[in-house]
């Protein structure tokens, strides 16, 4: 119980961290805003020679858009850097003094700026595409289950980058890395381009692998994609990867600590 | 001129011969943004998957826009784009550091940070430029050579502005920098694209006042023989490096006035 009380203090100040800089997220609501009417044309032209590509009409495409764009910031799918960088100045030795898991605090500590980013980073950008284009509205179901698959889409995403940045137990310099895992997670997530719009074999791929349960799995079920039973198996794939990612987070943590050379003083 | 060139070519010399100090930091560097910048291009492969054509264009002439809009881009981004980093010297004061040297403060800022490993992104627009080129057919005259050649220094100076007018944004709001993304990274994702497909509001916006449209659309309409699917005079498709010109001159000017009203965050 104390251990909640002392999660739900770290969330809050996840929420603030974030929430400190309205000028950033000003900006980012605004490049975001444009990033999905850039998108949004683009796509709209491949619907001018046909009408269904994958299964998504010309309004599920568009949707897709602004839902996505609406979703980079919750689910952080650009370079998160920051345990590795208290792994290559050695902060993180005093992290580890400390009577609290360092992959606990962390992703508590995502939980808390995951609401802040989907409400400030998420809406705005959203309703500012609903104003120009026709989107798409999920059923109250539907909508209730978005919500769960984005709260797993959080922990999956924290889950892989919880990993990546390990890579600095080992590597000193691990820009490298990190740019390369986050191109992977950009194309197959869906975020560069909707999965449905690529090869059978390859949508499959992606949407096995734990990327396609970051932003086209919560898309599709506010699309109304899923439903009963096929509903309640992408979420349990989304569940099981939120728990895999987190489980390997923890494998590698135990392997860093016990060879750890903290770096400076 | 000469002694700036000097100055700027032993300032940049250093920093590329420190970052290729750390090989192994510097090759898994190139190899991620190589990567990062190869998923734009992915995005175009899988739209033609789906279509023959966006609007009159076949992936062929897409990719062509795609590569003078990325290598473009690219070395602009290799030349100036550490003035991403610029409002943070805003913030913390270390502008004022600039102020009191004998030398232009956009030259310093420019000079500070030059990223080597931002030349991936070069070489992948221009393997795409190779794969477009051999397998469009087009019928070269001394002319249409002449425009793709001026069109890339155009090019590199209309993003350049563009970044310089972005960065002065800091001097007003000290964070939000931000705000510069939205047409730098946009444009050149904007640029990639023919600009028929956009709606006439935002080709209004981001093709003629912020003048993306001449980054790759009109040069690539003149060398690829298109006619202009919107009509546009056909002068146009040589006004490239006179764009850049205007643009230069009020990036220039938007620079010197932002510097001047300047007031300093106590660093």
């Amino acid at each position: 119980m104390k251990q909640v009380r002392l999660d739900w203090e770290i969330a809050k100040r996840g929420w603030r961290r974030y929430a400190a800089y309205p000028w950033a997220t000003v900006a980012g609501v605004f490049t975001n805003t444009i990033f999905g009417f850039l998108l949004a044309y683009i796509l709209l032209a491949v619907y001018r020679s046909r009408a269904d590509v994958g299964g998504f009409d010309a309004g599920d495409a568009v949707t897709y858009v602004w839902l996505s764009q609406s979703m980079i910031m919750t689910v952080y799918i650009f370079s998160w850097w920051e345990l590795a960088w208290r792994i290559r100045d050695g902060s993180i030795a005093t992290d580890l003094l400390r009577p609290l898991n360092p992959q606990r605090y962390w992703l508590a500590f995502d939980l808390g700026r995951a609401p802040y980013h989907f409400l400030f980073r998420g809406l705005p950008p959203f309703v500012l595409g609903a104003l120009v284009f026709e989107l798409r509205y999920p059923s109250p179901l539907d909508a209730l289950a978005f919500v769960v698959s984005l709260t797993l889409a959080v922990v999956v995403s924290f889950g892989f980058r919880f990993i990546y940045n390990s890579i600095a137990f080992w590597l000193l310099d691990f820009r490298g890395v990190v740019t390369l895992s986050t191109t992977i997670v950009i194309f197959f997530s869906g975020m560069a381009i909707p999965l449905r719009f690529m090869p059978t074999a390859l949508r499959d791929l992606c949407y096995a692998l734990p990327f396609g349960s970051v932003i086209q799995t919560p898309v599709d079920i506010w699309l109304g994609k899923r439903d009963g039973a096929a509903l309640l198996g992408v979420l349990g794939l989304q569940l099981f990867w939120a728990l895999a990612l987190l489980a390997i987070g923890q494998l590698v943590l135990r392997r860093a600590t016990r060879k750890l050379v903290v770096q400076g003083g | 001129m000469v002694d700036t060139v000097f100055v700027w070519r032993r300032l940049v010399g250093a920093q590329i011969r420190s970052q290729l100090q750390y090989r192994l930091s510097f090759a898994l560097d190139a190899f991620g943004s190589f990567w990062i910048s190869f998923i734009d291009f992915l995005v175009v492969l899988v739209i033609f998957r789906n279509v023959s054509r966006l609007n009159e264009w076949n992936v062929h002439e897409v990719a062509f826009l795609y590569a003078l809009s990325s290598i473009t881009f690219a070395v602009t981004d290799m030349l100036i784009g550490q003035l991403d980093q610029f409002p943070q010297k805003i913030r913390d004061g270390n502008f004022d550091i600039l102020l009191v040297r004998p030398r232009g403060t956009l030259f310093q800022v420019i000079a500070s940070d030059f990223a080597l490993r931002r030349v991936a992104r070069v070489v992948q627009g221009s393997i795409v430029l190779v794969y477009a080129l051999s397998t469009l057919t087009i019928h070269w005259t001394v002319l249409r050579a002449l425009v793709l050649v001026v069109s890339v220094p155009s090019a590199i100076v209309i993003f350049s502005s563009i970044w310089v007018v972005g960065a002065c944004i800091a001097f007003w709001t000290t964070d939000g920098g931000e705000f510069t993304n939205a047409f730098t990274y946009g444009g050149t994702a904007m640029a990639q694209y023919p600009f028929d497909i956009y709606a006439t509001w935002l080709r209004r916006l981001l093709g003629f006042v912020i003048p993306l449209a001449f980054v790759c659309y009109f040069p690539a309409l003149y060398v690829l023989g298109k006619t202009d699917p919107l009509g546009l005079p056909r002068f146009l498709e040589f006004c490239s490096p006179a764009v850049a010109a205007v643009s230069a001159l009020v990036a220039g000017l938007t620079w010197r006035s932002a510097v001047r009203h300047y007031r300093s965050a106590g660093g």
